[in-house]
């Protein structure tokens, strides 16, 4: 499925709002692996931003690069993606740097999220007889199995956020409790989902997804009738603070054609 | 069944592994794939993809191949439209994602035309690493817990007997044929490519056959003055061709960008007209033209010109 967005009232469209909240939750001097798409945006920002430091991975085999404003690669596998790195190394390579214990966050799109933030991005329907066949995992499963903190971005709507994925391509926290630890994948989990609602977390034993903070103008009720099933409600809810003039330029800078963050009625 | 460790030896030791020249045509590379083969491509996605050696293998007609590669992109609807293949295995297929998911690869697999056999892109990586090896497997710890992993009977499960621990075993992979572009090569197969290397050092390990088709041939003595640039020995290498632009309309790092306006061309052809939209590609751009040159002439002076320039723009500071 493509990256659908929509305008909102304000300055800026969803997709502008979820790539700077993203782009915001992003230390300096952390390595993250970022996928294709809203990932590579957010990570770019941030490094525009607050996070000069911040060292990107790249699963066509690039360490640290800076990518070019108004040249962000539709892949990440590609040489815009490698634009000023330190290093290129093989596919494998970059990629087993996860399973050393080296890369703090991975950074994923999805087409579907479940309640334990299992992302399906194979099969629509049944996966003997999909209605849609997907492109499939890339690299998603094996950031999602491997690096320390898996940040997920994801436009927050009920055919997207659904109880149970058709397909776990990529793995979460499989059917909650410990179900991921017993599977063998012992090191890291899904750490915080991004939409253009909110920021949501994990319950610490159950793991299931918690909202933790709303967006400007976004309410409760929003995302309830926006999830498809049962989101956790904490008693304290956080708001962030709107984008200011200053990312949504930075922001425009890098995508001035709008092929990434461009709004679902333009 | 995976050929036995001492068969796919046997390949290796029966090969003429001196010091040769091996420069020969595109069509007489293409000669060494035979129906039904495993025929895996270098680079990744539309990065680096062996397009002229695809482009050839479709007009010989080969069939019932075994198409594997890291990420397969617009080439791999050509193969399964083109009915060389049949089955692929890759990670992530579709043009690029700002282009959409492919109609082409959709219509192939929903219809059950095609397998598409979905592996891990790590994991895919180190299957051709096992099988450069010389080791039926790898230990690892991605796709655990998957839906992936009960879809892929070759996939196994084990507990480590050191740890105890859960990991998945991947298998070697040992294609008969590798296809892969680079930027340079001498006229004895010592490949040195610039920028990302992707899979191709492990994929030419793992295959029985290397074919190169390169934007240049240079001499042994280049070779020798930067050995440490060499990522591909010749006694792997079985082909070598020169074929500059061999991967339009897709990228080759350093020497030219996609070209971004074939490229929008062609999805805007696919995505509209599904595989009969891909069959007027091929009628138009694969079969018709006399030669890889004539397939070049086709395309627009101004694009390849703006992807030139933009290619070598790796090279500013």
């Amino acid at each position: 499925m493509e990256e659908v967005f929509t305008m909102t009232k304000n300055s800026y469209n969803t997709a502008e709002l979820v790539a700077i909240m993203s782009a915001r939750l992003l230390e300096d001097g952390k390595i993250i692996f970022g996928g294709a798409g809203m990932p590579l945006i957010s990570c770019v920002l941030a490094q525009k931003m607050h996070a000069p430091r911040l060292t990107i991975l790249f699963e066509g085999g690039v360490i640290g690069p800076h990518i070019e404003p108004g040249k962000l690669p539709p892949s990440t596998n590609e040489q815009r993606a490698a634009r000023r790195g330190n290093m290129h190394l093989s596919i494998t390579d970059v990629l087993l740097l996860q399973q050393r214990g080296y890369v703090d966050y991975g950074f994923l799109g999805g087409a579907q999220i479940d309640q334990y933030g299992n992302l399906n991005s194979s099969f629509i329907g049944d996966a003997d007889n999909p209605k849609v066949r997907l492109p499939g995992t890339g690299g998603a499963n094996d950031i999602a199995s491997l690096a320390s903190k898996i940040l997920v971005a994801m436009h927050h709507e009920k055919r997207r956020f659904v109880e149970k994925v058709d397909f776990i391509t990529t793995p979460g926290y499989l059917q909650g409790g410990d179900s991921r630890e017993k599977a063998g994948l012992t090191a890291g989990g899904i750490y915080r989902v991004i939409t253009h609602l909110g920021l949501f977390d994990f319950h610490p034993t159950t793991r299931r997804m918690r909202l933790e903070a709303l967006h400007p103008g976004a309410q409760v009720e929003e995302v309830q009738e926006n999830t498809g099933f049962e989101m956790l409600i904490p008693d304290e809810i956080g708001h962030t603070d709107p984008p200011t003039e200053e990312e949504l330029r930075i922001l425009r800078e890098l995508d001035p054609d709008q092929r990434y963050t461009r709004a679902k009625d333009e | 069944m995976p050929r036995s460790y001492k068969e796919l030896r046997e390949v290796i030791e029966n090969k003429d592994r001196g010091l040769r020249e091996k420069v020969m045509s595109l069509t007489e590379a293409i000669h060494l794939i035979q129906d039904g083969d495993h025929v895996a491509a270098g680079g990744c996605h539309y990065s680096r993809t062996p397009m002229a050696a695809i482009w050839e293998l479709i007009r010989q007609k080969k069939k019932d191949l075994v198409y594997s590669r890291s990420i397969s992109s617009t080439e791999g609807d050509l193969l399964l439209v083109a009915e060389a293949t049949k089955h692929v295995i890759t990670s992530w297929f579709s043009p690029g994602v700002t282009w959409g998911v492919s109609r082409a690869m959709r219509h192939y697999i929903q219809e059950k035309l095609a397998i598409y056999e979905e592996w891990s892109h790590m994991s895919l990586g180190l299957r051709y690493r096992a099988g450069a090896m010389g080791i039926p497997f790898i230990p690892t710890r991605v796709m655990l817990g998957s839906d992936l992993f009960p879809r892929l009977p070759e996939l196994k499960e084990m507990e480590c007997p050191y740890t105890g621990e859960k990991l998945a075993l991947v298998p070697a992979l040992n294609p008969n044929v590798a296809i892969l572009h680079t930027q340079r090569c001498d006229p004895y197969g010592n490949v040195q490519s610039e920028g990302l290397p992707f899979m191709d050092q492990d994929i030419a390990g793992a295959s029985d056959k290397v074919i190169i088709t390169t934007e240049r041939i240079i001499s042994n003595d280049q070779v020798r003055r930067s050995p440490d640039r060499t990522s591909i020995p010749f006694f792997q290498v079985d082909a070598v061709v020169e074929v500059p632009y061999g991967c339009l309309p897709h990228e080759c790092y350093g020497y030219y960008e996609p070209d971004f306006s074939h490229m929008d061309y062609y999805v805007k052809l696919m995505m509209g007209k599904g595989p009969e939209g891909v069959k007027e590609y091929l009628d138009q751009y694969v079969y018709a033209p006399e030669s890889w040159t004539d397939y070049l002439e086709m395309l627009k002076f101004g694009d390849i010109l703006r992807a030139t320039t933009d290619g070598r723009s790796v090279y500013n500071d």
